[in-house]
C-alpha cells in the first residue's frame, strides 16, 4: 500500500502539487487522471523519487520514502517497477537483454536461471520470438510489453505506469491495460497508472483519483465516474463526444 | 554572472564526478560495458587516427623539407623536426582535439538521448546509480584506449614521413638519422601522460553535457556541440600546463 500525506511541490513561484493526500491499495489498479498540466506527472515523479516533495509524506507500507537515506531509497527502488510513456527501453540491448537487465544487476541467480526468468516474463506479456530483436525493430505496442516484462522481472511490490497507452491504437491500448490489470491481481502489486485515456478509466479504473490544478478533486471507482456530479470531472470525462453519447444512451 | 555560471557548472561537474567515481554495483556488468566502450570509443577510432596521422606525418615532413632547405642545415633536420612535432604535440594534443570531436560528440549525444528518452530515469527507478553505470565505463575505456591510439598515431606519422621518401622529398637514410638523432624516451612517456589527462577531459566533460540535457533532440544536438567546444578548450588549457610541467 502507498499512502500520500499532504504532498506539496513547487517549481519557483509555481505550486504544482497543493497538498495531495491519497491511498493506493495492494492488488488494485489505481489511476491518476487529470488534464494536461494538472500535476499528474509531477505527482508520479514525486512518488517514485525522481522529484523530492517540498513537504508531506510518501509512505510505502508505512516506510516514509521522503526521509529515507540514499541507501534505503536504493533498496526500496528494487521493489519498484516502472513503465514509462516512451517505454524507455535500452536501445543498445536486445529485447531479452532489456528484460534481463534488472536480473543481471540485482539477482544472484546464475545466467541460465536469469535467462529462464526473462523468457518467462516475455511469455507472460505474450512476446515470445522477439528475444533477439532490438527496440528499434519492434512496434510501439511490443515495446510497451517489453517494458512491462522488464518491470515485473524482479517481482516488484509496486508498479508505476506513466501514460502506458500513449501513442498506441485503441486495440493495443486495451491489450496493455488488461496486461497491467492482470499482472496487478496476479502478483498482488500496488499499481499506479498515470493516464488521461478514458478507455483505461472505464476498463481498469478500480480506484481513480482526479487531479485539478494540483489538488485532489475527486476519488472513486470507474462505476462512480459515470454518475458523478462533480462538474470539473464531468467536463473532463465527457469532453469526448463519444463518451457523452454513451452516457446519454445509458440514461 | 559569467564567473558565477562557471563556478556553478564546475560545482555540478564535481558533484557528478563524485557519483561517477563509485565502485560498480555489478562487476560483470561493468566489465561487459567497459569492453563494449573500448570497442565503440577506441577501436572504432583507429581508422581515422591512422589515416590522419599518416597524411599529417607526410605533410609535416614535406613542409619542413621545403621551408628549411638550406645548405647550412644538416640533412637529418627534417626527420628530427618531424619526430619532435609528432611526439610532442601532434600525436598527443592535436590527435586528442580531433578525438574530442569524434568521441566527445558521440558520448554527449548518446547519454543525452538516454536522458530525453527516460532511459536514465528508468535506471534510477531500478535503484541503479545511473551516473556511475553509464559514465564510469566510458571514462575507463577512453583512458585505456587513447594512449594506445597515441602510439598508433606516432607510428603511422613516421610511416607517412617515410612515404615521402618514396616521392623523393628526402632519402630514407637522412630521415632515419633524423628520427633517431638525440632521441629522448621521456617524450613518449610525456605524450602518454598528456593523452591520459586529455582522455579523462574528453570523456568526463562530454558525459557531463550529455547527462544534464533537458528537453528534446534540439538540446541533445546543443549538448553535443557544447561537449566538443568545452573539451577542446579544456584540452588546450591543460596542454599548456602539462607541457610546462612535463618538459
Amino acid at each position: 500500500m502507498i499512502e500520500l500525506q499532504d504532498l506539496h511541490k513547487s517549481f519557483g513561484d509555481r505550486e504544482v502539487l497543493k497538498g495531495i493526500s491519497a491511498t493506493f491499495e495492494n492488488g488494485r489498479t489505481n489511476l491518476i487522471i487529470g488534464q494536461s498540466g494538472s500535476g499528474k506527472t509531477v505527482l508520479m515523479k514525486n512518488i517514485v523519487g525522481l522529484f523530492t516533495p517540498d513537504s508531506g509524506k510518501i509512505l510505502y507500507d508505512g516506510r516514509n520514502f521522503v526521509n529515507m537515506t540514499s541507501k534505503e531509497r536504493v533498496m526500496l527502488r528494487r521493489e519498484m517497477g516502472m513503465i514509462f510513456q516512451s517505454a524507455a527501453l535500452f536501445d543498445s540491448m536486445s529485447v531479452l537483454e532489456n528484460v534481463m537487465f534488472p536480473l543481471d544487476m540485482f539477482s544472484d541467480d546464475n545466467r541460465t536461471d536469469r535467462i529462464k526468468r526473462a523468457k518467462f516474463c516475455l511469455e507472460r506479456v505474450n512476446l515470445t520470438g522477439a528475444e533477439d530483436k532490438f527496440p528499434g525493430e519492434i512496434s510501439g505496442g511490443m515495446q510497451k510489453r517489453v517494458a512491462i516484462a522488464r518491470a515485473i522481472a524482479l517481482n516488484p511490490k509496486y508498479l508505476f505506469c506513466d501514460e502506458p497507452n500513449s501513442g498506441l491504437d485503441p486495440k493495443t491500448s486495451l491489450v496493455i491495460d488488461e496486461l497491467i490489470h492482470g499482472i496487478t491481481e496476479e502478483y498482488d502489486m500496488t499499481t499506479i497508472i498515470n493516464t488521461h485515456d478514458m478507455n483505461s478509466v472505464m476498463g481498469i479504473g478500480e480506484h481513480i483519483i482526479y487531479l485539478y490544478e494540483g489538488r485532489l478533486e475527486w476519488t472513486g471507482t470507474k462505476d462512480e465516474v459515470m454518475s458523478t456530479t462533480n462538474e470539473r470531472l464531468t467536463s473532463f470525462i465527457f469532453a469526448s463526444d463519444l463518451l457523452r453519447k454513451v452516457k446519454d444512451m445509458n440514461q | 554572472m559569467f564567473l558565477t555560471n562557471i563556478i556553478t557548472t564546475f560545482g555540478d561537474y564535481l558533484c557528478l564526478m563524485k557519483r561517477v567515481m563509485s565502485l560498480p554495483e555489478r562487476w560483470r556488468m561493468f566489465l561487459k560495458q567497459y569492453i563494449q566502450e573500448m570497442a565503440a570509443l577506441g577501436v572504432d577510432s583507429i581508422g581515422i587516427v591512422l589515416l590522419i596521422s599518416f597524411f599529417i606525418g607526410a605533410v609535416i615532413c614535406i613542409q619542413i623539407k621545403l621551408n628549411i632547405a638550406s645548405p647550412w642545415m644538416p640533412a637529418f633536420t627534417t626527420g628530427y623536426t618531424t619526430r619532435e612535432i609528432l611526439l610532442l604535440e601532434f600525436s598527443s594534443s592535436i590527435m586528442c582535439l580531433i578525438l574530442a570531436g569524434k568521441v566527445g560528440s558521440n558520448i554527449a549525444s548518446e547519454i543525452g538521448t538516454m536522458r530525453v528518452t527516460q532511459q536514465i530515469d528508468a535506471l534510477e527507478i531500478m535503484g541503479v546509480n545511473s551516473a556511475s553505470f553509464i559514465i564510469l565505463p566510458k571514462i575507463m575505456a577512453l583512458v585505456t584506449m587513447i594512449p594506445m591510439l597515441v602510439i598508433f598515431s606516432i607510428v603511422f606519422g613516421f610511416i607517412g614521413a617515410y612515404a615521402t621518401a618514396l616521392l623523393g622529398v628526402l632519402t630514407v637514410d637522412d630521415l632515419t638519422l633524423g628520427l633517431q638523432h638525440d632521441f629522448n624516451q621521456w617524450y613518449i612517456w610525456a605524450s602518454i601522460i598528456k593523452s591520459i589527462v586529455f582522455a579523462f577531459i574528453i570523456s568526463s566533460v562530454s558525459s557531463y553535457h550529455g547527462y544534464n540535457v533537458e528537453g528534446g533532440s534540439f538540446n541533445v544536438g546543443k549538448a553535443s556541440t557544447d561537449a566538443v567546444v568545452s573539451s577542446s578548450v579544456l584540452i588546450l588549457f591543460a596542454d599548456i600546463f602539462l607541457t610546462q610541467l612535463l618538459s
